[in-house]
């Protein structure tokens, strides 16, 4: 039996929703922890994200 | 004052809704087959480059498509160079002469063809035709010709300013002094460091008005993507690939060929490994940019067109009201595209230009 490749796609982009919500979840949590640290972290999480997305278009565009 | 901005704001969200009641009309009933592959176009066309610069289009009593904008050169080299007004090749519906030649538009892009205008396919349903280098003047190139002047025209401006202004900016310049100031402080200074960083300022503020401005003209109902073209992504991206590895120093190849402080199997398995990265680096800023605008401009588009699907007041409000708020985020994500983008070369070039005082 064959998997659609849309499944795949739709499995990448579930797992991409997972690993931004970990990012903005843990970014949170140590804005929380260290105020005086906000911008540092949120450059840093805003890397992160932006690395996560672009495997997530490479998926929605393979389809 | 608060009152005053919810009854506006109010009124624009009723009259887009009512606006759009009054286009689905029931006339638009008979053509329900072909409404989806209709709206496919518009989306399709929408997100082409184009050798005219048109902001729509409608049908006369008489059926004629009437199209309201403005035509562009177009420019061909075909053995000599070619030039004519794109108003000649009338959206693809006529051919036209040059001398020995004739040319047509088809789906886009201009081909060489017979007196008739006959396109030939093969079996893969491509176009068989030749077809000439095209170097026109289409709508992404006047749209970047423009920006580029609008960006001479602005920080010229700023930067008189605090000549004659006693180092004070003035007019507009004072909306975009504290983003540059943002970029020297927080984007070039911790990335690249406080000894390199001025070499590389004058090509991030570039990058980073470049792209937001386009992203923004993007945005408007001109109805231009040009940051969601790969090819610009192309070209903006192979300027930071280039920079970064031309002002390399030694450290930088070093890492890369011989990597230092791990043992020597270690080096040779990573030698090949990093020299894909110097590669792969610049190719996923060209992605990233890319396949966001375009993504954004395909969710916008889709979410305007299934107003004419639902075509009843419910589901078009609804859909006006996702489209509006998915703008919304648009704004916020031309901006945040720009940043990365700066961001992310700024990086590069510092990774280009560290200097390792001890051994790691």
């Amino acid at each position: 039996m064959e998997i659609p490749a849309i499944v795949g796609a739709g499995l990448v982009v579930i797992g991409v929703g997972m690993g931004i919500g970990r990012i903005g979840g843990s970014a949170m949590e140590a804005i929380a922890r260290q105020p005086e640290a906000y911008g540092k972290i949120q450059t840093a999480m805003l890397i992160a994200a932006a690395l996560i997305e672009g495997i997530g278009f490479a998926a929605l565009f393979a389809v | 004052m608060r009152k005053k901005q919810l009854i506006s704001a109010i009124f624009f969200v009723l009259s887009g809704f009512f606006a759009q009641a009054v286009e689905g009309g029931p006339k638009d009933e008979e053509k329900t087959g072909d409404l989806k592959s209709e709206i496919k176009a518009y989306i399709r066309h929408h997100l082409e480059d184009t050798h005219d610069f048109s902001i729509g289009s409608y049908t006369t009593d008489e059926g004629m498509k009437k199209y309201i904008g403005f035509s562009l050169p177009v420019i061909l080299w075909d053995g000599e160079l070619v030039s004519f007004s794109s108003a000649k090749l009338k959206h693809g519906k006529s051919v036209h002469r040059v001398g020995s030649k004739y040319y047509k538009l088809y789906h886009g892009k201009i081909y060489r063809t017979d007196a008739e205008g006959t396109i030939t396919y093969d079996a893969d349903k491509k176009v068989t035709n030749d077809k000439p280098l095209d170097l026109s003047m289409t709508k992404s190139v006047v749209t970047m010709l423009f920006t580029a002047a609008l960006m001479f025209f602005l920080f010229r401006s700023l930067a008189n300013s605090y000549k004659t202004n006693g180092s004070i900016a003035a007019g507009v310049g004072r909306f975009f002094e504290p983003i540059v100031i943002y970029i020297r402080d927080d984007i070039a200074i911790p990335n690249i460091g406080k000894k390199h960083y001025r070499r590389y300022m004058s090509y991030l503020l570039t990058i980073f008005f470049f792209v937001w401005f386009l992203n923004i003209l993007g945005l408007s109902p001109l109805g231009i993507n040009v940051t969601g073209n790969i090819a610009v992504t192309f070209g903006l991206a192979l300027l930071t690939f280039l920079i970064t590895n031309l002002t390399a120093n030694k450290n930088y190849w070093a890492h890369i060929f011989w990597m230092p402080g791990v043992p020597i199997l270690m080096k040779i398995v990573l030698a090949p490994i990093e020299l894909l990265g110097v590669v792969i680096k610049p190719f996923s800023l060209l992605i990233r940019l890319y396949a966001n605008i375009q993504a954004g401009h395909i969710v916008l588009m889709s979410l305007i067109g299934l107003m004419f699907i639902f075509n009843n007041w419910l589901g078009s409000s609804l859909s006006f009201v996702l489209a509006f708020a998915i703008s919304i985020i648009e704004v916020l994500v031309a901006l945040l595209q720009a940043y990365i983008f700066t961001m992310l070369s700024a990086l590069y070039f510092g990774f280009a230009v560290e200097e390792h005082e001890e051994a790691h």
